[in-house]
């Protein structure tokens, strides 16, 4: 249901500003959003200002140059730093994105960080992604096949079969795209979102599965596929610069082809 | 819903994130839906009180001619040249052409660029056919 207001627990407040110690020619506010679940308190925008002399180049360097030196509860998470693991994914600066490889540089004026939008939060900047992932569960993310290959041979692809996995494969599920699509804000609870409908399809494109009649049958669905409108805030937002909204468009075909 | 999802907060969606063209020319393709819808109404009335004779038609066409009148015909044509332009764009999505980021950023400024000025020869083209009535 489209709520275009947050529910009255979930509106902003104000926050506390920490300023920094040591200044330097380079100084940068970051607004960070605060939530602490063991509070009354409705979520909040602390400030924190940063030397950027003292601090890594991306926003996740800031991130937890903040948790080190400045307060150690702020939560959030990470782990890879160099964009594969997909679990800093929050937005920054009004786009949604992953910390670790967003240059701090690439902002202008302060940074806004705050959760994944139109989630529930946990704590400060960890949403609750599960049911997305309950989606992705879904749509049966593994190769369903008819026939079993003999012990000692893999299952062969050409190099062109191969090919139709190019930029789908790569999708590391941090979810940057599915949240950042207004139709999945409105309906999220029945449309299954950007990313989970590029991985249906990254199946269905694979010649080794068998199941696309099947998996097709299960996207026919007035909500789960076709609550896209091609708004394209997915592929513009993803930092991988994969092609949600692409991967979509094919499905919607092949619902098409198979009519006749 | 479960009694921890009522506890905790919804992250801030339209609050935070920023418009862009590939949003933006979204709401604005419903937005003109609806105006046409709207604007269709208005077309009705105009049949209707063309249907009923000079007088009632007379009326009708001075309130078209007043600044708000104009304003509201101006919007209802660019409404209809968007709606149309950006179908046209939608329809090449459809048949799988056109999602790379490039050319959706192209497109979409073709689409507001030729709707802006399909919408001012409209225009153009209406004063001019009212001035050679007007003359007759």
């Amino acid at each position: 249901m489209v709520q275009l207001r947050l529910p009255p627990k979930s509106r902003l407040q104000k926050g506390k500003t920490y300023s920094s110690l040591s200044q330097g020619p380079e100084m940068k506010l970051f607004h960070v959003y605060r939530y602490d679940p063991d509070s009354e308190d409705n979520p909040r925008l602390d400030t924190y200002e940063i030397n950027l002399k003292e601090c890594g180049p991306m926003v996740l360097d800031a991130l937890i140059k903040i948790k080190n030196e400045v307060d150690t509860t702020l939560t959030f998470r990470r782990s890879c730093r160099e964009g594969i693991c997909g679990s800093c994914a929050m937005n920054i600066d009004g786009t949604n994105t992953l910390a670790c490889i967003k240059p701090i540089e690439d902002c202008k004026g302060d940074i806004k960080v705050t959760p994944l939008p139109h989630l529930y939060v946990v704590k400060d900047l960890v949403a609750d992604l599960s049911f997305a992932y309950a989606q992705y569960t879904s749509i049966k993310p593994w190769l369903q096949a008819d026939s079993s290959p003999a012990p000692d041979k893999e299952r062969l692809q050409s190099p062109e079969e191969r090919k139709k996995l190019d930029g789908l494969w790569e999708c590391i599920l941090c979810f940057c795209c599915t949240t950042s699509c207004p139709s999945y804000w409105w309906s999220g609870d029945k449309y299954l979102g950007p990313a989970t409908l590029l991985q249906s399809y990254r199946w269905i494109a694979d010649s080794r599965d068998d199941a696309t009649g099947e998996r097709l049958d299960d996207l026919e669905d007035p909500f789960k596929l076709y609550r896209c409108h091609t708004i394209m805030n997915c592929t513009n937002t993803c930092p991988k610069n994969l092609n949600p909204a692409k991967a979509i468009g094919e499905i919607k075909k092949k619902m098409v082809e198979r009519i006749d | 819903m479960s009694s921890l999802q009522q506890k905790r907060p919804l992250s801030p969606h339209l609050q935070i994130y920023k418009i862009q063209i590939t949003s933006l020319l979204s709401i604005l393709h419903r937005g003109t839906g609806i105006l046409l819808f709207l604007g269709s109404i208005v077309w009705a009335l105009w049949f209707v009180a063309l249907a009923a004779g000079p007088e009632s038609y007379g009326q009708l066409q001075a309130l078209f001619l007043h600044p708000v009148g104009l304003l509201f015909l101006m919007g209802w044509a660019f409404s209809f040249f968007y709606h149309l332009c950006n179908g046209l764009r939608h329809l090449m999505w459809d048949l799988g052409y056109g999602y790379d980021m490039p050319t959706v950023r192209f497109t979409g400024w073709a689409v507001v660029g030729s709707s802006v000025v399909l919408t001012v020869m409209v225009g153009v083209i209406g004063f001019m056919l009212m001035g050679i009535w007007n003359e007759v």
